[in-house]
């Protein structure tokens, strides 16, 4: 193909490109995917290593204010506290969308109730050592739940059980699957994604995937 | 916790595709020359975006299949999927010579970065993409680590590279490769078709003793397996790197 070929048919629109010939023969995209994201109805898994499996009697939570004081709870007394049931639009970094899942958690709400903090940022560890960072106002009032259900069953370990953080208005890498802690930092830093390079917030109706998007 | 190094913000650059290849009746091989290419690292990915004339369009992400020599050039494998608006356009309307939007590359930690200890590489269909790029690599500054790779596929004529993985076999010290046929064996082969299971990994990986760096990658069930294997077996989780794809569009 000749290069003057190539000057016709690559003419741009917008900010990218046409694909010759791509016509987008199944449309996913609707008003509630955000950019650059795909349905799916499966629950794809995405994960860095095997999946850790915690025995109940083991698992513990626990939140570390910026002192080192420390609000555990153990599965009994976790189980114990209100749960709420939650209804939400989940979205994976690697492009795939899953709308009007169901949860069933403990909001960060109620966890944090007794804890005293100026800290203004989190980092979200998990079994396995898991990492990432979010905002804690990105926690509070109702945006972020401590699940242990999906679709009404047991989380599956591959899925983050007993139970993981979710947080579904940022991308599902920072729902960090077999939660066992928050830890409040006055700064923000960078967890396990986000030192490889993924975006520090990760909003996807911004499509901030990487650093610097 | 120091920062790792990576570029800057990633843009979106236009590649064209100076070759094509059919690796299997459903996986196609593009060759793409990327312009200010920064280069890569075998088991990163690149984002690519299609973009209909009314301006719809769809990303997906690809495994890089080639290590990086300096050339700008970029190689994606890519596997047919049932029903895929991206792979079927990649497989069957893509033209030598036509243009294709990338950003990348992405990925800090399903990468191998050429480190001392023996690797084993365990790869689910077209899982073998990223592996294959770190076999690649290896072979081009020929490396010396110990490198075995189990590569689970439904029939021989689903192996993707089965030439040159036969060839680097022969050429490449210190590479074995062992197959897994799930549906339906090569004539003659010792084993009845079937999956993955503890006693080929115990038999055809490396000892926990060796602390070799695991990669593993396929669709999911595969992965949840083969890593459920390697931990029983004793091998270190941290020293077990995932990868996963679910089977979607």
């Amino acid at each position: 193909m000749s290069l003057s070929s190539f000057m016709i048919i690559g003419f741009t629109a917008g900010m990218s490109i046409i694909s010759p010939g791509f016509g987008g023969r199944r449309r996913s995209s609707r008003p509630d995917l955000p950019p650059g994201q795909y349905l799916t109805h499966d629950f794809p898994v995405l994960s860095a290593g095997p999946t850790p499996r915690i025995p109940l009697e083991r698992w513990q939570f626990t939140i570390t204010d910026e002192t080192g004081g420390k609000h555990s709870w153990s599965w009994p007394e976790f189980q114990d506290l209100p749960a709420e049931d939650v209804t939400t639009d989940i979205h994976c970094v690697t492009k795939w969308s899953k709308l009007g899942t169901t949860w069933r958690g403990v909001t960060l709400d109620t966890l944090f109730e007794n804890v005293e903090t100026t800290a203004d940022y989190t980092m979200v560890h998990g079994y396995g050592g898991y990492t990432t960072n979010v905002p804690l106002e990105d926690l509070l009032d109702g945006k972020a739940w401590v699940a242990y259900q999906f679709d009404g069953e047991p989380l599956a370990p591959e899925h983050g059980g007993p139970a993981r953080l979710v947080v579904p208005h940022l991308y599902f890498w920072k729902s960090a699957k077999w939660v066992n802690g928050i830890e409040m930092l006055q700064q923000d830093e960078p967890g396990f994604w986000e030192e490889a390079g993924y975006h520090m917030y990760g909003d996807p109706w911004r499509e901030q995937r990487y650093q610097g998007d | 916790m120091a920062r790792t190094a990576v570029p800057g913000r990633l843009s979106w650059r236009v590649a064209t595709v100076e070759a094509a290849r059919r690796e299997t009746p459903s996986a196609r091989t593009l060759v793409l020359r990327v312009p200010q290419w920064p280069g890569h690292l075998p088991g990163q990915h690149v984002d690519v975006r299609l973009t209909a004339p009314d301006g719809y369009s769809a990303q997906r992400s690809y495994s890089i299949a080639s290590a990086w020599r300096d050339d700008g050039l970029v190689e994606l494998t890519v596997q047919r999927v049932e029903d895929g608006e991206v792979s079927s356009y990649l497989i069957d309307d893509l033209e030598v010579g036509r243009p294709l939007e990338l950003r990348g590359p992405v990925g800090g930690w399903f990468v191998w970065r050429a480190a001392p200890p023996p690797v084993l590489l365990v790869a689910g269909g077209s899982g073998v993409v990223p592996l294959m790029a770190m076999i690649r690599a290896r072979g081009d500054v020929r490396g010396r680590q110990p490198f075995r790779l189990i590569y689970s596929v439904r029939t021989p004529q689903d192996a993707l590279y089965a030439a040159e993985l036969a060839r680097r076999v022969r050429d490449d010290p210190g590479l074995d490769v062992h197959f897994v046929y799930t549906r339906k064996t090569p004539d003659g082969w010792p084993e009845p078709p079937g999956r993955l299971t503890v006693a080929t990994l115990n038999t055809h990986g490396w000892p926990p003793d060796f602390a070799p760096d695991v990669f593993v990658c396929g669709p999911t069930a595969f992965v949840e397996a083969a890593a459920d294997i390697l931990v029983a077996l004793g091998h270190d989780p941290g020293k077990v790197r995932t990868e996963r794809f679910g089977g979607i569009s």
